[in-house]
C-alpha cells in the first residue's frame, strides 16, 4: 500500500512518518513536495506535523492554499484514506475537510508529553483494526491544539460518530486532568461525516517502534492497511 | 479617457479600466482596510485572561476583562467603498479570520 506523505515549508513531522510507514509497517512511502497537484499514485495520503509556513496568520491558515491541497480534497472526496497529524489536523479544519478548530492550549505552554487517547470511533480506516475503547500511550507537541466547536456543532459530531480519540487517564477516563490542551470535551481526534479524512493532534508516527518509547502509534497506521487488502481481494475476484 | 496614474483629486492614485470599445467602465481609487481579528465571544480566550491578570498585578484593579486578538492592514483598488467592503469582508471570511472561533470588523478610508 502507498502512502503520500505531504511535505510543506516548515513541516518537520514528514520524516518520521516516512520511517514509521517504512520501517514500521514495512510499506512503501514517498514525500510529495507542496507544489505536487497529483496523488493519485497513492493508496492513502499523511498530512505530517510541523509549522507549515511558520503557523503565519493561523496554523494551517496558509498551508490550505498550496497546490497540493486541491489534489489532497480531490482524493478526500474520492474516499481515499487521509490523516491529519498534529499541524495537518490544523490545516485539514483550515481547509474545511474536518469540523471545528485548533487554537491556543489553554495553558498558553507547547505542551511535550505521552499521552494515553481512547479510541472512540472505529468506522474509519485508521482505526478499523481497533476495538473501540483500546487505550493508546501516544506523544504530544503542541502549542495549538485546543480543539474547539461550539455546543451544537458538538451535539452534531457526537450523533454522526465524527469524535474519533479523546484524551484519557490510563484507567480509560476522559478527566480534565487527563486533558493537556483544553480540548472540548477532551477530543483528541475527529473526522468527517464520512469518515475516511481524520486528524489528531497526537503522532501515532513518533510511536512505531518501543526503542524510541512506544509502539501503539503502528496500531493507527496499521488499520489503513486493511483498506489495501480489500482492494487486493476486490482485484482477485474474492 | 483617463489613463493609469492619473490623479483624481492630487491624492487619490486612479486606475481605468476600458471594455472593448475603449470605454471606461470603472475608476478604481486605493483604499485602507484596518481589519481587527479576535476569538468569538464565548470562546476561551487564555492570552487575555493572562494580559488581564498582569493588568491587575500592575495595579489597574478596575480592569475587567481582555481579549488579544490580530491586527491586519490591507491596501486594496476598488471603485467605490461599497466594493471594497464588500471584498474585505470576503477576505476576512476566506483567510483573514476563522469563522469557526473567531469573529471580525473593520474600517476602511482612502489610502
Amino acid at each position: 500500500m502507498r502512502f503520500g506523505i505531504v511535505t510543506f515549508p516548515g513541516s518537520n513531522g514528514d520524516h518520521d512518518a516516512l520511517m514509521a510507514v517504512r520501517l514500521g509497517l514495512g510499506q512503501p512511502a514517498e514525500l510529495v513536495w507542496h507544489t505536487e497537484t497529483d496523488l493519485s499514485n497513492y493508496d492513502c495520503i499523511v498530512i505530517p506535523g510541523g509549522f507549515s509556513y511558520g503557523d503565519y496568520l493561523r496554523a494551517g491558515a496558509i498551508a490550505r492554499f498550496a497546490p497540493v491541497m486541491q489534489a489532497v480534497a480531490r482524493e478526500a472526496e474520492a474516499g481515499k484514506p487521509v490523516l491529519g497529524i498534529c499541524n495537518g489536523f490544523q490545516i485539514l479544519t483550515e481547509a474545511h475537510l474536518l469540523p471545528g478548530a485548533l487554537l491556543r492550549n489553554a495553558s498558553l505552554e507547547f505542551v511535550c508529553d505521552w499521552v494515553w487517547v481512547r479510541v472512540e470511533q472505529t468506522r474509519t480506516p485508521w482505526t478499523s483494526q481497533l476495538a473501540p475503547g483500546t487505550l493508546l500511550r501516544l506523544p504530544i507537541a503542541h502549542g495549538e491544539g485546543r480543539y474547539y466547536v461550539d455546543e451544537k456543532t458538538l451535539a452534531e459530531l457526537e450523533r454522526a460518530g465524527q469524535i474519533v480519540f479523546r484524551y484519557v487517564d490510563a484507567k480509560g477516563n476522559a478527566t480534565p486532568e487527563a486533558n493537556p490542551n483544553g480540548s472540548v470535551a477532551n477530543i483528541a481526534g475527529v473526522c468527517n461525516v464520512r469518515g475516511n479524512v481524520v486528524g489528531l493532534m497526537p503522532h501515532p508516527e513518533r510511536a512505531f517502534d518501543r526503542l524510541i518509547g512506544g509502539d501503539d502509534g503502528l496500531q493507527i497506521l496499521a488499520s489503513v492497511l486493511a483498506v489495501g487488502l480489500e482492494v487486493v481481494r476486490g482485484r482477485g475476484g474474492h | 479617457m483617463r489613463r493609469i496614474g492619473d490623479l483624481q483629486d492630487g491624492r487619490y492614485p486612479i486606475s481605468t479600466y476600458g471594455n472593448d470599445e475603449g470605454d471606461v467602465v470603472s475608476e478604481t481609487a486605493r483604499w485602507r482596510a484596518e481589519v481587527f481579528v479576535s476569538l468569538r465571544p464565548g470562546v476561551n480566550d487564555p492570552q487575555g485572561l493572562a494580559v488581564r491578570d498582569g493588568l491587575r498585578r500592575l495595579g489597574y484593579e478596575e480592569v475587567e476583562d481582555v481579549r488579544v486578538g490580530r491586527y491586519v492592514q490591507v491596501w486594496l483598488r476598488a471603485p467605490d467603498v461599497e466594493t471594497a467592503e464588500r471584498r474585505v469582508a470576503a477576505m476576512c471570511e476566506q483567510l483573514l479570520a476563522n469563522p469557526v472561533v473567531e469573529h471580525y470588523r473593520f474600517i476602511i478610508e482612502p489610502a
